[in-house]
C-alpha cells in the first residue's frame, strides 16, 4: 500500500501470535480455524501464550500442536482430558486446555471427559461440535441430528436405531467440579465475538483455580456435510442451534464480576 | 467524510473459502479468478472502495489471512495505534 497508508492507520485486526506460521491442512472455510484463531487471541489478550500447554486430540484437529504457537501434548482419541490432568497436576501454574471434536470427546472419550469434570480439575476444554466424524469421511457421531445423513447413516439418523443427539454441555454443568460450561457457535461474526468472549471466561475460569471449564462450539464440517463453506454456515443457524441451544450453563458466582 | 480503511489478504494462509465475500457488508470482497495461490486457491481480494474497516471479514475467516487497517482521523495522525477488537 501506499506511504500515507502506512503513516495514517491503525491495524483494526492481525494474526494473534499465540497462532504459529503454518497454514492449516483444514478443508476450505472449516471452522475449525475460527476456533482455533479466537483460542489465540485470547491467550493473547491474557498474556499467557507462554506459559499455556495444549492437548491435541485425534480427530482433523490432531495437528494443532503445529497451528498453536506453544507448547502442546497429543493425546491418543479421546484421552485428552486425561493427559491434561496429569500436565495440569505435575505443572499447577501453567494453563493447560484441550482441543477436542465431538467423536473424540463424546464417543471414545465419552468417560475422560465426564470423569474430569466429576473431579473439578482445574483445566479448559475446547469442544468442538461439528456433527460428524470429520477426519475419518463423514460417519455418525453421538452428535449427529436426527435425519442428518452420514457416511454410516445414508438415509438419515435414525432415532430408533442409532438414538438421539448427546447434549455434553447440559450433561457437564450438573456436574459439582464444573466452575465454567458454555455453548457457542461459529456461524457469524456476532456469534463468533460472543464465542470468544465465553473461552474468555473459561481460561480465566482456570487462572483462577475455579474447577473445569468448558466451551463447545458448534462449528461446521463443509466436506463432509457435502456443502459449501456459505451453505455450512447456515446450516449450522437453522439446523444445529435448535437442537443445541447456545447459552451459559454454568458460572461459577465468583465470574459474575467478571469483565471481559 | 466516510471511514476508510482496507484489507490485506495473505497468500499464504487464504483458501478462497467465499466466507469473507458473503460477510462483508458493503459487499467490497471478491476471489481472484485471475490469480491461484502457491496452493492453488482464488484468494480473496478488494474489488471496490468502500471497505469501513469494519474488521468482519477478518472476524469470519477460518484462516487468520486477513489483516484490516483503518484510516485515523486527521487530529490523530501519526500516532499509530495498535487496537484489538473484542
Ligand atoms: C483408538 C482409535 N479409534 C478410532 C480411530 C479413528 N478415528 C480417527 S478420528 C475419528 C473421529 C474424529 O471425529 P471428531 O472427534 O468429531 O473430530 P473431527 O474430525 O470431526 O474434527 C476416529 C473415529 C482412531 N484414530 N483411534
Ligand atoms: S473434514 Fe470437515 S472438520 Fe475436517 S478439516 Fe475438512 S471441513 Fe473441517
Ligand atoms: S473490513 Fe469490513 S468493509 Fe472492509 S473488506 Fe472487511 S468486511 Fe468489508
Amino acid at each position: 500500500m501506499t506511504t500515507l497508508h502506512q503513516i495514517n492507520h491503525q491495524i483494526v485486526y492481525q494474526r494473534p501470535e499465540s497462532l504459529s506460521d503454518t497454514n492449516t491442512h483444514y478443508c476450505p472455510g472449516c471452522t475449525h480455524g475460527v476456533a482455533h484463531r479466537l483460542v489465540a487471541e485470547v491467550l493473547d489478550e491474557m498474556g499467557i501464550r507462554e506459559k499455556t500447554i495444549g492437548v491435541a486430540p485425534v480427530g482433523c484437529s490432531v495437528f494443532a500442536y503445529k497451528y498453536f504457537n506453544m507448547d502442546f501434548v497429543e493425546a491418543a482419541h479421546g484421552r485428552a482430558p486425561a493427559m491434561a490432568t496429569g500436565v495440569k497436576r505435575v505443572l499447577p501454574q501453567n494453563t493447560v486446555y484441550t482441543y477436542q471434536g465431538d467423536g473424540d470427546l463424546a464417543s471414545i472419550g465419552m468417560a475422560e471427559i465426564m470423569h474430569v469434570a466429576a473431579r473439578g480439575e482445574n483445566i479448559t476444554v475446547i469442544f468442538i461440535n461439528n456433527a460428524i466424524y470429520g477426519m475419518t469421511g463423514g460417519q455418525m457421531a453421538p452428535t449427529t441430528l436426527p435425519g442428518m445423513k452420514t457416511t454410516s447413516s445414508p438415509l438419515g439418523r435414525d432415532v430408533e436405531l442409532s438414538g438421539f443427539p448427546i447434549r455434553m454441555s447440559e450433561m457437564l454443568a450438573t456436574m459439582d467440579g464444573a466452575g465454567y460450561i458454555a455453548r457457542g457457535s461459529l456461524h457469524d461474526a456476532k456469534h463468533i465475538r460472543k464465542a470468544k468472549k465465553a473461552i474468555r471466561i473459561a481460561f480465566e475460569t482456570q487462572e483462577r483455580g475455579l474447577g473445569f471449564s468448558m466451551v463447545e462450539l458448534l462449528s461446521s464440517c463443509p466436506t463432509n456435510w457435502k456443502i459449501t463453506p456459505n451453505e455450512a454456515l447456515d446450516f449450522i443457524a437453522e439446523q444445529m442451534v435448535p437442537v443445541f441451544p447456545l447459552g451459559e450453563f454454568k458460572t461459577n458466582p465468583e465470574l459474575a464480576k467478571l469483565r471481559v | 467524510m466516510p471511514v476508510t480503511g482496507w484489507i490485506e489478504v495473505n497468500d499464504h494462509y487464504c483458501k478462497g473459502c467465499d466466507i469473507c465475500v458473503a460477510a462483508c457488508p458493503p459487499n467490497v470482497i471478491a476471489l481472484n479468478m485471475e490469480r491461484l495461490t502457491p496452493k492453488g486457491y482464488h484468494p480473496a481480494h478488494l474489488v471496490s472502495e468502500g471497505c469501513t474497516g469494519c474488521g468482519i471479514c477478518a472476524i469470519v475467516c477460518p484462516d487468520a489471512a486477513i489483516t484490516v487497517y483503518r484510516e485515523t482521523p486527521q487530529r490523530t495522525r501519526q500516532k499509530i495505534t495498535v487496537q484489538e477488537i473484542a
